[in-house]
């Protein structure tokens, strides 16, 4: 048992590391270390153009998509390459966030189903970030059931005509392309009536608006289709076999290894250090310390869960099903973790105002983004689902709308 | 990076999960739960046998000399199975010390002993409520002789042997508390069994009048060396934790796929896979931290104070919270002596307590993480 590199992974290493000493815009360093969930941005400058600008200067080093083919953009590296690279990047891989969902999952949805042409055309400019690219699947009536999309797709002639609303599509006001699900056939059983598409986000009849989140920001955004046209070589997949397409992209996005979570506990370990309480220090305080040493063995657990990951990819090995707790421990303790902090500063914990809060409102802003962090990617009860179905063996929900026409599936509760 | 065991130990753990299997099946467990026998004698000679009591004593004392990482999956196995022997006490406790800070005229009276299971040794720190501290030490040790009463001790009323914390000074340092090395059956102690949580394990109350012992170790060893039999302590016992909690997991696991009510597998519904899956992730996250204690105790890193406690405090979680929803799982029927649901339950309890409660650790773990921090 140890953390050593083998000696390949430490050539990597050493040759990933000067590369990244010489070429990081090391400027948004320190701001990119601080930043913690809800406190994204960069003061003072445009973090979309310094994203965009860093992916295309690793792109042309050929650093950027590692583990893509190098036709397509990538450097064919391995998984293990890509977790040290990962692991070097550190502060700046906070940059890659704006590519997650169009490397993560648009690229291999299309490197599986595009054609030839097609993949050597779009995905180069998407790995070097100079298109970006979202992901159209949740819908209004569609989050956690997405198969129960209404999104229509008809077929017309050699076309396909889209009407329909989407909804918490990343980035949709920033991205070029993006991956579509639609119903095309609503007298079938809701998972066999989808088909997948890709589309350009300039179409005429796409329309984004930006949602206002509960946290005051708007990351997400609702987005319209009104008779928008899609040539039928845009299809992914079988006509009516969108689903299984679908299970591709989002098997992608859980095999995210190494990419950490934001658990708040360095933020509250720092926070109580430093923080006077009537009686001392706070982390003088026995009841501090227990809360905190209960966080951080949790933040340590997931920590070394994700190590145990890293080496069956080291070893050539697919990694064991422990990996899929990570977003659903994370998501409540960032969300625990910031109401304490809260707590410890009493009275004024409810300013928010980064001149005026305590730790520059960023205990305040975590607790308003950290909602999100639960429901998105997977709500906490569809996790546990997920752990209790495919890692434990028990049987999966009863589905009383599997066999039943989509167009006969009751569409609201109370009457 | 290669943080996981080898497939050598994993053989290892294979092989001793097949004897336990074997030779601890839950009945054997209920022998000593119902008072019929204070331990598992037979078991204790298989164990010796197959080399498990020293797998991580040098071959120069008659031991296996595998190392600590063997002893971390023996470990697991030993709490997978409820092993109702003098194990932890033995091989955790009393080794662990006699390795660290014993002289060598220690090391080879006692360890080929344990090794060959012919000696159960113990640690006797405790004198009644109270976590680890120096202060919380009365009983005295003057011009070599003990005095005073020390409970509970983990298997005190069988063990052989104990090493002692007794005072030596008046005040609270590190040095007014002296190691002593007491032959149990040498007269001056008096042994007392008492009614614990968990009488698959004993626990003792010694009482040491005029008992001759002598140092632990040539130099005079403080509580400094007793901090340390406690880290590495802490790391064996979380992987007994992690194994009784995978355990209580199955069980669950199972019963929620064979048990039918309102016409379906209870684990078909949501409520009951929740606390499933509740319990796996708790279980993974103690198994990872524990797996980062056995890297830090196999290569004495500086980092073991810290690993020691983070695997202690989420081992010790996650065998409370999978024993005690173990019980939740089963209903009516966890909650009879006939399920072996209480044992995993009570063993969960009792091993919280006994090298310390969680608010101990969790003590210990934030004065740990600052330092590393300060350093």
């Amino acid at each position: 048992m140890n953390f050593d590199d083998t000696a390949q992974e430490a050539a990597f290493r050493t040759e990933a590391k000067a590369w990244i000493a010489a070429n990081a815009p090391k400027q948004y360093e320190e701001e990119l270390r601080k930043s913690s969930l809800g406190r994204s941005g960069l003061k003072g400058a445009n973090i979309l153009e310094v994203a965009k600008a860093w992916q295309k200067k690793k792109a042309d080093a050929g650093w950027a998509c590692l583990h893509w083919p190098k036709e397509y953009g990538g450097r064919g590296a391995s998984p293990i390459e890509r977790v040290i690279w990962q692991q070097e990047e550190g502060a700046f891989g906070k940059l890659s966030g704006l590519f997650i969902i169009g490397h993560g999952m648009c690229g291999p949805t299309m490197m599986a189903y595009a054609g030839e042409d097609q993949k050597r055309h779009y995905l180069p400019p998407l790995a070097s970030g100079e298109k970006v690219w979202c992901q159209l699947f949740s819908e209004p009536a569609g989050g956690s059931d997405v198969a129960g999309l209404r999104t229509r797709a008809e077929k017309h002639g050699e076309n396909w005509i889209i009407n329909g609303q989407k909804i918490w599509t990343s980035g949709a006001h920033y991205s070029d392309h993006g991956i579509l699900l639609t119903r095309t056939d609503p007298n079938v059983p809701k998972h066999k009536g989808l088909t997948m598409f890709f589309l350009d986000m300039k179409s005429p009849g796409v329309e984004v608006r930006p949602i206002k989140q509960a946290s005051g920001q708007s990351d997400f955004n609702e987005v319209y289709f009104t008779d928008v046209k899609i040539p039928d070589s845009q299809r992914l997949g079988e006509v009516n076999d969108g689903w299984n397409v679908s299970l591709t992209t989002l098997m992608n996005e859980r095999m995210s290894i190494g990419a950490g979570v934001s658990t708040g506990v360095p933020e509250l370990f720092e926070f109580c250090s430093q923080l006077m309480l009537e009686d001392g220090l706070a982390i003088e305080d026995r009841g501090v310390r227990s809360r905190l040493a209960h966080w951080a063995v949790k933040a340590s657990g997931l920590k070394y869960t994700s190590m145990r990951a890293i080496s069956a990819l080291s070893k050539g090995e697919r990694p064991g099903p422990e990996n899929s707790i990570g977003k659903l421990v994370a998501g409540s303790m960032v969300q625990d973790v910031a109401m304490y902090a809260l707590d410890l500063q009493g009275a004024a914990g409810v300013l928010s105002g980064p001149e005026d809060a305590e730790a520059t409102g960023k205990f305040q802003a975590m607790l308003l983004r950290a909602p999100g962090t639960r429901v998105e990617g997977g709500t906490d009860e569809i996790m546990r689902n997920i752990i209790a179905e495919r890692v434990l063996g028990l049987p999966g929900d009863i589905r009383v709308d599997k066999d039943v026409p989509f167009n006969k599936i009751p569409t609201r509760g109370r009457a | 990076m290669n943080f996981d065991f080898s497939d050598d130990q994993k053989q290892l753990r294979d092989q001793a999960r097949k004897f336990l299997a074997e030779k601890c099946p839950p009945k054997a467990v209920r022998t000593v739960l119902d008072g019929k026998e204070p331990y598992d004698r037979e078991l204790w000679k298989g164990l010796a046998e197959m080399g498990f009591l020293g797998v991580a004593i040098p071959e120069a004392y008659g031991g296996a000399g595998a190392g600590h990482l063997e002893l971390c999956v023996i470990s697991e196995e030993m709490g997978r199975a409820l092993a109702p022997v003098p194990f932890s006490s033995t091989v955790y406790l009393a080794a662990e010390a006699i390795l660290l800070a014993g002289s060598e005229a220690q090391k080879q009276k006692w360890l080929p002993a344990i090794a060959a299971g012919e000696a159960i040794g113990t640690l006797a720190l405790f004198e009644g409520k109270g976590n680890p501290s120096p202060q919380g030490v009365k009983l005295s040790a003057v011009g070599g002789s003990l005095n005073g009463v020390k409970k509970p001790v983990p298997d005190g009323a069988i063990a052989d042997f104990a090493i002692v914390a007794a005072r030596t000074g008046p005040g609270e340092r590190e040095t007014d508390i002296g190691l002593f090395l007491v032959d149990l059956k040498a007269g001056g102690v008096e042994a007392k069994t008492l009614t614990n949580l968990d009488p698959s394990r004993g626990q003792a109350e010694l009482t040491f009048k005029n008992c001759k012992a002598e140092p632990l170790g040539a130099a005079k060893q403080d509580w400094a060396i007793l901090t340390q039999v406690l880290d590495r302590a802490a790391v064996l016992m979380a992987f007994e934790q992690v194994g009784g909690a995978d355990r209580a997991l199955e069980m669950g696991r199972d019963y929620a796929l064979d048990r039918i009510a309102f016409g379906r597998p209870i684990g078909s519904f949501q409520a009951v896979k929740h606390l499933l899956a509740d319990m796996y992730v708790s279980a993974t996250l103690a198994r990872s931290n524990c797996y980062y204690g056995a890297w830090a105790l196999s290569t004495n890193a500086s980092e073991l104070p810290e690993a020691a406690a983070a695997a202690r405090i989420s081992a010790t979680q996650a065998f409370q919270h999978c024993a005690k929803n173990n019980i939740q799982v089963h209903g009516g029927m966890g909650f009879t002596w006939e399920f072996d649901c209480h044992m995993y339950y009570r063993r969960a309890n009792a091993t919280a307590l006994g090298l310390g409660s969680l608010s101990y650790w969790e003590d210990q773990l934030i004065d740990r993480m600052r330092k590393k921090n300060a350093a």
